[in-house]
């Protein structure tokens, strides 16, 4: 039974993986938020069963703040967002797709090289998930760095929060309560203020093009 | 005690000014206790004050209390310019009273997980701040911050996880293992792989906060674009806790790994800001740009000091903190009111402060010389100190810390002394500059540079031997 | 080799060319259903090559043998891949002769002699239905092998039928590495097999098309081969898809009831997969031919990323 709860939780992360990994080849806005959810809900699943295993009963919690804050609210308000602004179809790229995926592999492969020798040592249920965690995280990292909108790149910054989300869950079985309401707390602050900055960057520059924001250099 | 006097919001400015110095007050009562108590707990040992981050928390209100002072007629002013309209002030006073409390959070907190929450707190609520003009400059300079350092931050949470991972194994989930103090405690067995993985992305996480080169793109646009006292508290307060997270890290990760690697990393990442910042220096032509990147070079100078170790190269870093803080926060002040009366922030503009308003004209020529090391203000004494350590235990980076310092010198003397001493046919401010913080600061770090009370040498010896390394 | 096994393995070839064009005319009845059109009846392929069977083979003045042999080649080069994908059994007198990488092989020297046919007459449709294959072939294969070689590296084989095996008849255990290939492999079967995010196989589009372009010379019984052909290799697409990620009912040596029962298990799942099939293409946009590189390129680093996962969650 853990064995095969263990594998579920393998199977999910590899999921996270690909979603993260099919939200740098996605070129619309619309399927990056659905990706985004898909990610959510994915990361929801994964720490009930993470919970149920190891009977620990605040990552139901944390699961429960999870949906409601990254299934639900978060992609509301992403919804309302591009709708508001009309920016549903494009995501335009610093590099092109395929150079971002290349180094998204090859991301991959470090992160997995890093992560090895430290799962062997952890003794959660879902040690070996560390490295695609890490994974995920470089990934959106990566989404954030290439890509030149406004949206997708707030869509990367909250998907290296599931990352990490992950990476808390599958190490340690979650960090203590307190601060994951803390994280949760800065997220969904965070969110709030980067829409009301969307608003604000597409009033002054009449675009949501992050290219525009590059007045501020040194000359 | 610190939080239920800073929890409060408020709109006025008086008020902001009351809160922060009953903060202040508040703060000293604490130091003094703790002074002569020796380190305390609160709220089932969540909060830990010790020698190392009492001192900070004392700077902290302080500053914060001074710069309450400056932003009073600063924004009276502001807001006869039409820049700032009611609610904004209001937003830009709640946000400033939720920073402080943010700061002294994540400084008093004993556990490393709230430390990453307050950082992270502290971030968003700047970046309202840095964003509280709403021009495109200013959005620009506060969405690329917030980017930035939520990226950098987020890979700090990383390195958190595995710090507890880590810590989990020693003492168990009940244990409270995000506790820096349990964490210091067993800090020798804890697991040096996932140590040394998880200094890597605490040390990227709070680097970026720092302002370390490469991840200082975010720290000159925010302190140009955001108001002026946000620029003092940015460069005075917030590198300085972010300087107090890596240091907090370092000792775990020196206990744990036994060798130099986060001294050397620290070195390595401190040098080459010091370096970067110097040479970015003289191509600024904007003032506040300009001193933004001489945070950067002090901030490198910090951590490059902290890196080297031992108990000179520490005291030495503490005091720096103390009185780049004190005294970087003094030259933004006295910038603020400069340029306010040119109504520019590009230097050539600026001309002959000296005749406008003379007070204005020292303060900012006293303070540049301050920041740039001469005797006998504070920051010479401790950058003497950090050179001297560095010649002894780290030949090879003297040069270049020279080199730099020198270059820095050149390039903000050459730009500061036409600012001050030009011709202007500008007349005079109308409203009167609030120079008492300008000047408290300064005088502040010139009795740091001449002497050095009693009791705070023991203080910094105590927090440097704490640091160790 | 037992009787049984010759048994099971003529069998199978039966089955798959006789099911074949059956898969394909479902397929197009699911389409229609979905596109809310009248479908043309199951039987249709079957009729469709009857007529061809019966007509005359036109064939171009220059043409050279090639031309004329290219259909047979290709028609057996499918045959033989469908014999040697374990479908029914995995007790099969002829798997040993190609494991997964000839069986890539094997699809790769039919595309091949079609192309090199497409381009024998000189026209030019088949000269850019060929160069178009090519660049998918090209771009498909190692994607194909990735996702071979994830399921072989949990096997520890790359024979096909004790992949089966390994996959069908040990404990139940979920491999995660499998949910990325399958991803990849859905990816890369629709891209080779001319559906649709790539090619529509309903349009004789100029621009777009790529699989009709390469036979567009050929008639008669030539183009019945090559159209059966086609099928075969939709058919034995699912069927790996079916053998590596859904190895249920499949039924091993030694075991003549298993085998009655396998028959009914796989035609359930082709119908299952394709009315699957059906309706990912209707969900689906063709997309613009540049674009198809990317896409493969997905397909491929998704397979390495299985593989990689599996890497890490074995270790």
């Amino acid at each position: 039974m853990t064995e095969l709860v263990g594998q579920l939780i393998n199977l999910f992360a590899a999921i996270l993986l690909m979603l993260s990994f099919a939200m740098i080849s996605q070129r619309r806005i619309l399927s990056l938020i659905h990706l985004f959810t898909a990610q959510g809900i994915t990361l929801v699943a994964a720490t009930v069963l993470v919970g149920y295993a190891t009977h620990q009963p605040h990552l139901y919690v944390s699961a429960g703040i999870t949906l409601a804050l990254k299934v639900i609210l978060i992609p509301l308000l992403l919804y309302r967002v591009i709708n508001r602004l009309d920016v549903r179809w494009d995501v335009e790229t610093l590099i092109n797709i395929p150079m971002t995926m290349v180094i998204g592999i090859a991301l991959v492969i470090f992160a997995f090289n890093l992560a090895l020798p430290i799962s062997k040592l952890s003794v959660s249920v879902a040690r070996g998930t560390l490295g695609i965690a890490l994974a995920c995280v470089l990934l959106s990292f990566m989404m954030m760095i290439t890509r030149s909108k406004a949206v997708p790149q707030v869509i990367g910054f909250l998907s290296m929060e599931n990352g990490l989300f992950f990476a808390a869950t599958s190490a340690t079985y979650g960090m203590p309560m307190v601060v994951e309401l803390g994280i949760a707390l800065d997220v969904l602050v965070g969110i709030l203020i980067l829409g009301v900055f969307m608003f604000h960057i597409r009033e002054e520059f009449d675009s949501l093009d992050i290219s525009h924001l590059e007045k501020l250099k040194e000359d | 005690m610190v939080l239920a006097l800073t929890g409060h919001r408020d709109s006025a400015r008086e008020v902001n000014v009351a809160f922060s110095l009953g903060t202040f007050v508040a703060t000293c009562v604490l130091t003094v206790g703790v002074i002569s108590d020796g380190p305390l707990f609160a709220w089932s040992r969540e909060f830990y004050i010790d020698p190392l981050n009492v001192f900070l928390v004392t700077l902290t209100a302080f500053v914060g209390l001074t710069t309450a002072i400056f932003s009073r007629p600063y924004m009276r002013v502001e807001r006869d310019h039409g820049k700032m309209t009611p609610n904004r002030m209001r937003l830009y006073h709640s946000m400033y009273q939720l920073f402080s409390f943010t700061m002294l959070i994540a400084l008093t907190t004993n556990n490393l997980g709230i430390l990453w929450v307050a950082m992270e707190a502290a971030t968003l609520t700047t970046v309202l701040l840095v964003s509280v003009y709403r021009t495109p400059a200013s959005l620009e300079a506060a969405w690329k911050y917030f980017i930035l350092c939520g990226v950098g931050i987020a890979q700090a949470l990383f390195g958190t996880v595995l710090l507890y991972m880590a810590a989990e194994k020693v003492i168990g989930l009940e244990g409270g293992a995000l506790l820096w103090t349990n964490l210091d405690a067993v800090k020798a067995r804890l697991d040096p792989t996932i140590i040394t993985l998880a200094f890597a992305f605490l040390f990227i996480g709070y680097g970026t906060k720092v302002g370390l080169v490469p991840m200082h793109n975010w720290l000159p646009d925010a302190h140009a674009e955001g108001p002026t006292p946000v620029s003092a508290v940015l460069s005075g307060l917030l590198l300085n806790v972010a300087v107090y997270a890596l240091l907090r890290c370092k000792v775990l990760t020196d206990g744990a790994l036994q060798s130099h690697l986060a001294g050397h990393l620290m070195m390595a990442f401190g040098l080459l800001s010091v370096v970067v910042a110097a040479f970015f220096l003289s191509r600024q032509k904007d003032v506040k740009r300009m001193f933004a990147y001489s945070s950067i070079e002090h901030m490198g100078l910090i951590t490059f000091a902290f890196g080297m170790g031992g108990p000179i190269a520490n005291y030495a870093g503490l005091l720096h903190m103390t009185v780049h803080s004190l005294i970087k926060s003094g030259i933004f002040f006295a910038v603020g009111h400069a340029t306010q009366k040119a109504g520019t922030q590009n230097m050539a503009d600026i001309r002959g402060l000296i005749k406008v308003s003379p007070t204005v004209g020292w303060g900012l020529m006293l303070g540049s010389l301050a920041i740039l090391g001469m005797p006998p203000f504070g920051v010479f004494a401790s950058e003497f100190l950090i050179l001297t350590t560095a010649m002894r235990e780290q030949p090879w980076a003297t040069p270049f810390l020279l080199l730099a310092l020198g270059v820095a010198f050149a390039s903000v003397f050459s730009r500061v002394q036409p600012m001050v001493f030009g011709d202007t046919s500008v007349k005079p401010l109308r409203h009167p500059p609030a120079l008492v913080p300008v000047f408290a600061h300064l005088g502040l770090g010139l009795m740091l540079g001449l002497y050095i009370p009693p009791y705070l040498d023991a203080w910094y010896r105590q927090a440097a031997q704490m640091i160790g390394g | 080799m037992t009787w049984l096994g010759v048994f099971s393995q003529l069998l199978e070839i039966v089955a798959a060319l006789l099911l074949a064009p059956l898969l394909s005319g479902w397929i197009n009845q699911w389409r229609a259903w979905l596109q809310n059109r009248s479908a043309p009846g199951l039987l249709q392929p079957y009729r469709m090559l009857h007529k061809l069977f019966n007509k005359e083979s036109v064939i171009a003045e220059h043409a050279s043998p090639l031309f004329r042999g290219a259909p047979y080649i290709v028609f057996g080069c499918m045959a033989l891949a469908s014999a040697i994908i374990p479908t029914l059994s995995t007790d099969l007198p002829l798997s040993p002769a190609a494991d997964a990488i000839a069986l890539v092989g094997l699809f790769a020297l039919a595309r091949v002699f079609i192309s090199l046919a497409a381009m024998d007459v000189g026209t030019s449709f088949g000269t850019l239905g060929a160069r178009r294959e090519m660049l998918i072939g090209f771009l498909a294969e190692p994607a194909l092998l990735m996702v071979l070689f994830s399921a072989s590296l949990i096997s520890k084989s790359t024979s096909l039928t004790t992949i089966v095996e390994t996959l069908a008849h040990r404990d139940l255990g979920i491999h995660p590495s499998l949910a990325l290939a399958g991803v990849a492999f859905t990816m890369v079967s629709l891209a080779e097999n001319a559906r649709v995010p790539v090619d529509n196989p309903a349009t004789h589009l100029e621009l777009t098309m790529i699989h009709e372009a390469l036979i567009l010379e050929y008639s008669g019984r030539h183009l019945a081969l090559l159209e059966w052909a086609a099928s075969l290799k939709l058919f034995a697409y699912s069927c790996i898809g079916l053998a590596l990620f859904f190895p249920w009912g499949v039924a091993e040596a030694e075991a003549p009831l298993a085998l009655l029962l396998a028959m009914p298990a796989l035609i359930l799942k082709l119908a299952i997969g394709g009315a699957m099939l059906a309706l990912l293409e209707t969900l689906s946009a063709k997309m613009r031919i540049f674009r198809v590189p990317e896409y493969l390129a997905t397909a491929f680093l998704l397979a390495v990323i299985g593989m990689l996962v599996h890497i890490l969650l074995a270790a």
